[in-house]
């Protein structure tokens, strides 16, 4: 990014800090099956009252090309903020069309999956360059210390953008929320169960406080 | 296996360096960067492996690095940005080399031969 793009782009984050910003948009990121179209609906029937904006599947890879929900407003912490999110594909830095053979689609169809699900991830690296801030979702039940991870934190990190850390799944037997704020203690981090709803009035707090 | 030092490394662009892994991964090697790439160089790698992905040939890489040092300037804070300080970092092709164990302090992988 040149030298000028980057101070107007601060200048701009400078006076929208100083004269209140009029919305933020938000992308939501994190690897494949962490939940972050679960999250996405839920924060859309929360605020909005819309239907689900991405389908839900245990097959990774679901969601291959980015979706923005514009216009949501959040009322949390005594403030409204006024949101665009944008719903983003699985990070990975493998796609193997075999793994999609696993769940029972034919060969033509993990094959056809596993191209777009290549240019979906490009598509959520593209969008980096147009978010305020990120979600970043992870699935407690998972070692945290993923290169997904490692990766999106220190892009947000060198842009100097707000990043707020979603353990998800809290629900599940096996979910250790605790690893995740070992493993990135400089984020903060919010406990929530995108599918059960458990938490959310916290994730919402936390998004008016760091995104407001 | 390559271990690519850190001299060699600050010699090049974000291009050539992303080039140079990309060309000996596809060809089977580990690669080792003693000082690793930015964060920002780190995405351009994993954006253009989605480009050079191939059915039956190359199916994308394996790659496991610490977190990046932050150094903050003044300038940098002007700017709004921070520059990083990239780590020890290891990649190689997804279906030979395999993250075994991670942490803050150690990475611990498989490199499996002939597959």
């Amino acid at each position: 990014m040149g030298v000028f793009k980057s101070l107007r782009m601060n200048l701009g984050i400078w006076l929208s800090r100083i004269f209140g910003k009029k919305r933020a948009r938000i992308g939501i990121y994190g690897p494949p099956n962490a939940g972050k179209t679960t999250l996405a609906n839920r924060i859309v029937k929360d605020w909005s009252g819309d239907g689900a904006i991405g389908t839900v599947s245990p097959v990774p890879h679901e969601t291959r090309r980015a979706v923005r929900k514009e216009g949501l407003v959040i009322n949390a912490n005594g403030a409204s903020i006024h949101l665009d999110i944008v719903d983003t594909p699985g990070m990975a830095t493998k796609i193997d069309f075999r793994e999609f053979m696993a769940y029972g689609m034919s060969e033509e169809e993990a094959k056809k999956r596993a191209k777009e699900a290549t240019e979906g991830v490009i598509e959520a690296i593209k969008w980096l360059d147009d978010l305020d801030g990120v979600l970043l979702v992870m699935d407690s039940t998972e070692d945290p210390y993923t290169q997904v991870n490692v990766t999106v934190i220190g892009n947000m990190e060198a842009r100097n953008l707000p990043l707020l850390i979603v353990a998800n799944k809290i629900d599940l037997p096996h979910a250790a929320p605790s690893r995740i704020k070992a493993a990135f203690p400089q984020h903060p981090v919010v406990q929530i169960s995108a599918l059960e709803g458990n938490n959310l009035d916290e994730l919402y707090n936390a998004i008016a406080l760091h995104f407001g | 296996m390559d271990l690519i030092s850190e001299e060699k490394l600050n010699r090049m662009t974000s291009m050539e360096k992303i080039r140079l892994i990309l060309d000996k991964v596809k060809t089977g090697r580990i690669v080792v960067l003693e000082s690793g790439l930015t964060p920002e160089e780190e995405v351009r790698l994993i954006e253009m492996t989605m480009t050079e992905i191939r059915v039956d040939e190359f199916s994308g890489i394996e790659i496991e690095s610490y977190p990046a040092k932050r150094e903050s300037s003044f300038v940098g804070r002007l700017l709004g940005r921070n520059s990083s300080k990239g780590r020890m970092t290891v990649i190689g092709p997804a279906n030979q080399l395999r993250t075994v164990e991670k942490d803050q302090y150690q990475i611990s992988t498989k490199v499996s031969v002939g597959d």
